[in-house]
């Protein structure tokens, strides 16, 4: 008998039929992934939480009977009945639930869970940063060792012994080292002459070892001129560097609900990014009738009061990215909510800066409007909204600009999906 | 005797011993012939993915395991469903699973049933020599793992999966229930060819020489052409209810890869074919094997009272069967059933009463049980053990009942209790319900409309009105016309009269 130890070896070894069952129900996963993400708090989103999804859909058809007909079986623990007796079959026909369960034609629904990573690789499946075109060495950027050729010195872990043995076999055939064979000869012939008597062969044989002797400590086995290393070189890794500006309208006439809306696109948005891209700037820029550059956790959490002046907040983003984000050097990405609410007087600013600055300088612009439910309102209210038509205008065949409505926390996943996926973007 | 061991820790030592002395007693007292063993420890996340691939140790990748890993995972955490002890390989050497939480006695009790009880079974029963090749499943399954990798690399997941699909769905209908003719010999053929040459010879007159000769074919009257057709039509040997074989044999859009993909589950499904026909010996067997061995090491004291109780507890659970009017009834226990069938041999071989005598004159009394049941063991399947061996007292002890479901009616009818009239009925009724070509439908392809659409015809011949679940039967006909290519057609007919049946034809164009 042979005892194996298996507990150490690798788990997951059904972890690719677990791909293949979710690529098979993939259009069920999403759409338990939206709802979950509908129900969730924006703190929650990223949180270590269990996706149930009720899987249908997958049964494993086979030719089975099914419950008709006549069939005779044998049950045990009778305790009262003859024969002839008769006992009334269960309301909802006892048989065939029995039937059911032996076939398995039961189990065709059922609930798994997702893992956090297989929950955001599903959420973030298929969107993109648009237009990711300009790629730049950044000064702090990370290099990469990579093989270039060999050097003579180096440290020890990266000798190199099938060139340093190569080299070391060519020396020894080219300055003629004697192998141990010649030497075993020479010795066995020394032996043979000296158990012979014969004086003469035994001092020329001793001499022939000497000479040998000699040569095979002048010519070392491996030399130091024979030793290669592996040599590496630190090659620069170009990285396409993006910067992500968050707008936010947090003025008084945004209510909790829409800055709730507004937050949770923004956070998909940070996620996004930050799970995506490597080198991607945040900057959040929040505005009223005066816009300023706060840090992440002041601009989901602080409140704020006042009018709202749009172009303010555009004018920020224009001065930070003249003096930190230079247009050559960076994917520039500009995202903004807001309930749509400006002053007239604004509208003009708003056009010389977006059309002037913002749109030639940034790869895709954002806007994404938020109001109450319920939608109908919409209706009413869709050509009124002062910033909308101003973008409305600005818009054009080729220009990097999408507008999308949202009134409910439900739709937020949607139209950040439409507004990154794939497709859209191309 | 010294104990073996004490308290419930396991190591690999005492795990050793205890396999010696389980050894000791398997194959000398009670004379059982097994493959070599291996045994493998293994974590409960481990015994999980064995469950997945079906027992397995390697198996090509499907959507349908992590289907039933992630349903056995989400029983298994929510509580509602305990993980086996054991599993063991049917191959050579016998590969005997065991989970690292099982306490010592456990292990012991493990290693009487899986490493010696099934082992036995799987050794020697004919259906299991018959149909698998112990020696060969783990090459076959580690190719075919690689074959479908393969495959997936240069033909991608999707197309492979349709194929995986389309033969999932016809594993039941993928076995050969008989041997085939065995091909004869090179030798054969000359020799039946010499035979036929002088019978020519001998009968050879030259009369006959002087008859003009006629193109035959070309003479053919209107009612003998389709009998020629018919001849080509046997020339693919129809009826077959092999379908897995049919379509990997003849259908005419199949790729070479994918013919090779229904061979992997065809051999798998005929693998597996012997242990669905012994659910009840092989589960009997192993637990009267267990129960003997556990049984003579307390008898000679190398292990102590608490471990003997433990095993005790876990076998009496093992082997309890639940009345039908519980709550938890879910069918004969097999473990029950075949450990209480085997009991009783055991007892008719020791002590017959009257009774005995008159229903199994063959070894009632004969004092030799192990060899009895080593026979048993060998020759028989769940169908034909029950119908030979069912006694009445195993009967009485199950209290059981002979009930007839009919269809349309609002009620069922007892038709035979443990009675003096009702044994052999109840017998007879229990081991049809263990008779695999009962329960699965009879299908096979009648005819091929070679010279026309190539038209594919399924008869399912229904037997006591026992239809085709609809809607399943209807998905599974879609995989058919995948792998066939060309359209095909389902008929039920009743099998007593050869009628076709009300709405029973389902036709893919």
């Amino acid at each position: 008998m042979n005892i194996i130890d298996r507990r150490l070896n690798p788990k997951g070894k059904s972890l690719p039929n677990r791909q293949r069952l979710l690529r098979r129900v993939k259009a069920q996963v999403r759409e338990a992934v939206a709802q979950s993400i509908a129900g969730r708090r924006i703190a929650e989103v990223d949180a270590d939480k269990a996706v149930p999804v009720p899987v249908h859909g997958i049964a494993e058809p086979s030719f089975r009977k099914g419950s008709d007909g006549t069939r005779e079986f044998v049950l045990p623990g009778n305790q009262k009945f003859v024969k002839g007796d008769r006992i009334a079959k269960p309301p909802s026909g006892g048989g065939q639930g029995r039937e059911a369960a032996d076939s398995g034609s039961g189990e065709d629904e059922f609930t798994f869970t997702l893992s956090r990573k297989e929950f955001l690789d599903i959420f973030f499946d298929d969107l993109e940063l648009p237009d990711m075109v300009k790629r730049r060495l950044k000064e702090s950027t990370a290099t990469v060792p990579a093989r270039a050729g060999y050097t003579v010195s180096g440290a020890p872990q990266a000798l190199d012994v099938l060139r340093t043995m190569r080299n070391g076999l060519a020396r020894r055939l080219a300055l003629r080292r004697p192998r141990p064979d010649e030497l075993a000869e020479l010795e066995s012939l020394a032996a043979e002459a000296e158990a012979a008597g014969d004086r003469a062969t035994v001092a020329r044989v001793a001499e022939q070892i000497e000479a040998l002797r000699r040569r095979l400590r002048l010519i070392p086995w491996i030399d130091p001129v024979d030793v290669r290393f592996r040599r590496f070189e630190h090659r620069p890794v170009p990285i396409a560097q993006a910067v992500m500006f968050c707008l936010m309208d947090v003025s008084g006439s945004m209510n909790e609900h829409m800055k709730d809306l507004a937050k949770r696109f923004f956070m998909l948005l940070y996620l996004f990014l930050d799970r995506r891209y490597k080198a991607v700037d945040i900057v959040f820029i929040r505005h009223t009738h005066e816009a300023q550059e706060v840090d992440e956790e002041t601009f989901f959490r602080s409140r704020e009061t006042g009018g709202t002046v749009v172009s303010s907040a555009l004018q920020v983003a224009i001065d930070i990215i003249d003096e930190r984000y230079p247009v050559d050097a960076w994917n520039i990405y500009i995202a903004q909510a807001s309930d749509g609410d400006n002053l007239t007087s604004d509208r003009g600013r708003v056009i010389d800066a977006m059309s002037n600055r913002l749109l030639q300088a940034c790869q895709y612009f954002a806007y994404l409007e938020v109001d109450d439910p319920p939608a109908d309102v919409w209706e009413g209210r869709s050509s009124s909204s002062e910033l909308w038509r101003t973008y409305q205008e600005l818009q054009r065949p080729g220009t990097p600009l999408a507008l999308r409505r949202a009134t409910a926390a439900a739709q937020i996943f949607g139209v950040f999906h439409e507004l990154f996926s794939r497709d859209a973007v191309s | 005797m010294p104990l073996l061991y004490q308290g419930s820790e396991w190591n690999f030592d005492k795990l050793k011993r205890v396999h010696d002395a389980v050894e000791e007693i398997a194959l000398g007292e009670m004379g059982l012939d097994t493959y070599p063993i291996q045994v493998e420890v293994i974590t409960a996340e481990q015994m999980l993915d064995a469950y997945a691939s079906i027992g397995l140790p390697i198996l090509y990748r499907h959507w349908s395991f992590g289907k039933r890993f992630a349903r056995d995972e989400t029983l298994y955490r929510k509580g509602y469903q305990g993980l086996a002890y054991e599993i063991v390989i049917n191959s050579d050497p016998c590969i005997c699973y065991v989970m690292e939480e099982n306490s010592m006695t456990m292990q012991a009790l493990v290693l009487a049933h899986a490493a010696y009880g099934h082992n036995h079974f799987f050794k020697n029963n004919h259906l299991f020599r018959q149909w698998t090749d112990a020696s060969g499943i783990l090459d076959y399954l580690a190719f075919a793992r690689d074959y479908v990798a393969n495959c997936e690399d240069r033909y991608g997941i999707d197309a492979v999966e349709r194929v995986l699909d389309a033969a999932h769905a016809l594993q039941t209908q993928g076995v050969n229930r008989y041997t085939r003719r065995q091909k004869r010999s090179l030798a054969e053929e000359l020799a039946r060819q010499k035979e036929r040459r002088d019978y020519a010879e001998s009968t050879w007159n030259p009369l006959w020489t002087t008859v003009p000769g006629i193109d035959v074919e070309s003479q053919l009257s209107a009612t003998e052409q389709p009998m020629l057709d018919e001849e080509r039509i046997r020339s693919i040997e129809l009826p077959e209810e092999n379908l897995l074989y049919f379509l990997e044999k003849t259908s005419p859009s199949l790729r070479g890869w994918e013919r090779e993909i229904l061979r992997i589950v065809r051999m798998l499904a005929q693998y597996f074919y012997p242990q669905r026909q012994t659910k009840v010996m092989n589960e009997g067997c192993a637990t009267f094997v267990h129960y003997k061995i556990m049984t003579r090491l307390h008898e000679t004291g190398q292990i102590d009272d608490g471990s003997y109780l433990e095993f005790l507890h876990s076998h009496t659970s093992v082997v309890h069967q639940i009345d039908f009017t519980d709550k938890r009834y879910g069918g004969i226990n097999p473990y029950a059933l075949g450990f209480s069938v085997m009991r009783d041999i055991e007892r008719i071989c020791r002590e017959p009463t009257d009774e005995d005598a008159r229903w199994f004159p063959d070894f009632a009394g004969n004092g030799d049980p192990m060899g009895t049941l080593r026979e048993v063991w060998a020759d028989y399947r769940d169908e034909s053990f029950l119908l030979q061996f069912l006694g009445p007292k195993v009967i009485r002890d199950f209290r059981m009942l002979r009930l007839r479901d009919a269809s349309g009616e609002p009620y069922f009818e007892v038709t035979a209790i443990h009675d003096e009239q009702g044994y052999r009925e109840v017998r007879a009724a229990l081991a049809e319900e263990f008779d695999s070509g009962r329960l699965d439908p009879e299908i096979q392809v009648v005819d091929v409309d070679l010279l026309g659409d190539r038209r594919l015809t399924l008869e399912h011949r229904v037997h006591e009105g026992q239809r085709l679940e609809r809607s399943s039967a209807g998905k599974t006909l879609h995989h058919i016309r995948t792998l066939w290519g060309y359209p095909v057609r389902l008929c039920e007919v009743d099998a007593a009269t050869g009628d076709a049946l009300p709405s029973g034809e389902t036709e893919l164009p």
